[in-house]
């Protein structure tokens, strides 16, 4: 029988392998059996709450005990929505309020934040939660009423007009993930996965759900280690870990700093890189050092749940070439539609438009960018079908492999997050004082630049939108101007910008 | 030093580099910043820092880090 949901992959492991470790960290060590259990009392205290079929909000610094709280609200018919303690006030009190959501799960660490940042309903304590007697017959019951299209998780992304966009995945869609990129890649039991990115970034999935599907053992890498390479390749050995899906940024900062020379991985056997295109240069650094290390490419927007595209590096690339993001993974088919809205000509440049199961559920209270990106597929006009349009720009080179060339609008790649611009620029409008901003992207050297005209020195500007940005988001390069620079019909003048930029 | 004060108040115009001794302890210099630094030091003073000084203690103060410069531009 077809899994609905994705707490059966845990219910089987823990089944077959209860005493086996799912996830740890320094301080922190969970087997699949006591995943379950916390799970289940989670699950079963919000149940007894009235809390179900809704978004609950887990707000928690990243632990094992995290995992569980995701998973409790699953058992209980929720999505969970993870915060992370790291994201500014600003931001999290956006997602509140698009949310409105009744529930928290908060641990020691955040919970003055999550009643400082004013959150609406219920705030509960992980540790108080997690040791509630399991209520088996209450969560058969939300079981029964489960179907496979329900909402999973909501992850929040990068909005143009300064508000966060809710993406709702199904259990339908993550399961299809789940499957076709465990086929692709070949995760099994003896995997041992070295978590980096963040479990509120839907790159984190790769680990999760791959863990309790095969069984294997995720570590989750203080994120200290990722400024001092020897001392991350260190932990990688003791902990015998093999796998790792990290972000661009992260395996670059191991590349650049010639850290092969001193120590290298010794059980790594498969790296897979998310988020932006990997600089040929620094891959061939890892290629080199680790010659037999399967590296594999993957692509694909939180809005087609998880990744849609894939492209096992299969030889040595020059530092003038791109490595593509590939091919679909089964059950998925991308659509290069071309301006006409036909499939763009072998080597015509289209947008990459996804079409299956993958597809999420859409944007979180918000139908109307809901319609704007998942529309009804161009080519067929005899039944309702959605595709997503990603607003990437692709092409296929000469051995059909999907190539990703640019975005179609001001949205960008940075240290593996999705960031539109005029989420940036909407936010220093947002202070007092401000007449102009403009921000803008150099590509080459991946800088967020920002020009603004206003009553705010450039230290001040910087401060404020730490305040209300996460880091990721910060301008790398601010300067003040006394007068933005116009076009004729008076829009600012992006090009004379890049080229004060590019002259400096 | 002038110039690597210049780099460090580039990324965080709020920080007074001149007395500040705990950028990493403070959780003040992320690993962004630290690749960024890295990348830059390199190009104002033509030295690569190598894995093995990739160590908290010699990022914790501007004067450390100058240190450090000072000492690869000797080798």
């Amino acid at each position: 029988m077809q899994k609905t949901n994705v707490l059966e992959y845990l219910e089987d492991t823990a089944a077959r392998l209860p005493e086996k470790t799912a996830f740890a960290d320094d301080d922190t060590v969970f087997s699949f059996k006591t995943l379950m259990d916390q799970s289940k009392a989670v699950g079963s205290f919000l149940y007894e709450q009235g809390i179900t079929k809704s978004p609950v909000v887990v707000f928690m610094e990243k632990n094992p005990k995290t995992v569980a709280a995701f998973f409790g609200s699953i058992y209980a018919g929720n999505s969970y929505v993870p915060i992370d303690a790291e994201m500014p006030e600003h931001r999290i009190k956006l997602i509140f309020e698009a949310l409105n959501s009744h529930a928290l799960i908060c641990d020691e660490h955040t919970k003055a934040l999550a009643e400082q940042y004013e959150f609406g309903g219920n705030i509960y304590l992980y540790d108080d939660i997690a040791s509630h007697a399991i209520n088996e017959s209450g969560l058969a019951s939300v079981r029964a009423r489960h179907i496979d299209t329900d909402p999973v998780y909501i992850i929040f992304t990068s909005g143009s007009t300064g508000v966060p966009k809710g993406v709702i995945a199904g259990h339908r869609s993550l399961i299809d993930y789940i499957e076709s990129l465990s086929d692709a890649i070949g995760f099994n039991e003896d995997s041992v996965f070295g978590n980096q990115a963040p479990l509120y970034f839907d790159a984190s999935m790769k680990e999760l759900y791959q863990t309790i599907k095969h069984g294997a053992t995720t570590y989750m890498i203080p994120k200290s280690l990722f400024m001092f390479p020897i001392k991350l390749i260190e932990y990688l050995n003791e902990h015998r870990i093999n796998t790792i899906c990290w972000v661009v940024s992260a395996l670059s900062i191991v590349a650049v700093f010639n850290t092969f020379e001193k120590v290298k991985p010794e059980y790594v056997h498969t790296v897979t890189f998310v988020g932006e295109v990997f600089p040929v240069k620094q891959l061939n650094i890892w290629r080199k050092a680790l010659p037999d290390v399967k590296y594999v490419n993957l692509y694909g927007p939180t809005e087609i749940t998880g990744v849609c595209c894939y492209f096992v590096v299969d030889r040595e690339y020059g530092v003038d070439e791109v490595i593509p993001v590939g091919k679909a993974l089964k059950n998925t088919e991308i659509l290069l539609l071309n301006d006409d809205n036909k499939l763009a000509a072998p080597g015509e440049i289209g947008e990459i438009c996804v079409r299956g199961t993958c597809l999420a559920l859409g944007y979180y209270g918000n139908a109307e960018k809901t319609a704007a990106a998942f529309v009804q597929n161009p080519l067929n006009d005899k039944y309702p079908e959605l595709i997503y349009r990603t607003g990437d720009m692709g092409k296929y080179d000469e051995n059909g492999n999907l190539v990703f060339m640019s975005r179609k609008d001001f949205q960008i790649k940075h240290m593996g997050h999705r960031i539109e611009l005029g989420e940036i620029e909407a936010v220093v409008h947002g202070r007092d004082g401000i007449e102009r901003a403009c921000c803008l992207f150099d590509d080459v050297k991946k800088k967020i630049i920002l020009y603004y005209v206003g009553d705010a020195s450039e230290a001040e500007m910087v401060v404020y939108i730490k305040e209300k940005l996460p880091r990721y988001m910060v301008p790398n390069f601010v300067q003040k101007l006394d007068h933005m620079p116009l076009t004729p019909n008076g829009k600012i003048n992006r090009v004379a910008l890049k080229e004060k930029y590019n002259s400096k | 030093m002038e110039a690597l004060l210049d780099i460090l108040q580039g990324l965080h115009p709020e920080v007074d580099f001149s007395t500040c001794d705990t950028l990493i302890d403070g959780k003040i210099l992320d690993s962004f910043d630290i690749v960024t630094i890295v990348a830059e030091v390199n190009a104002e003073y033509d030295v690569a820092i190598p894995a093995e000084e990739m160590i908290p203690e010699n990022f914790n103060s501007a004067s450390a880090l100058w240190a450090l410069i000072e000492k690869l531009m000797d080798e």
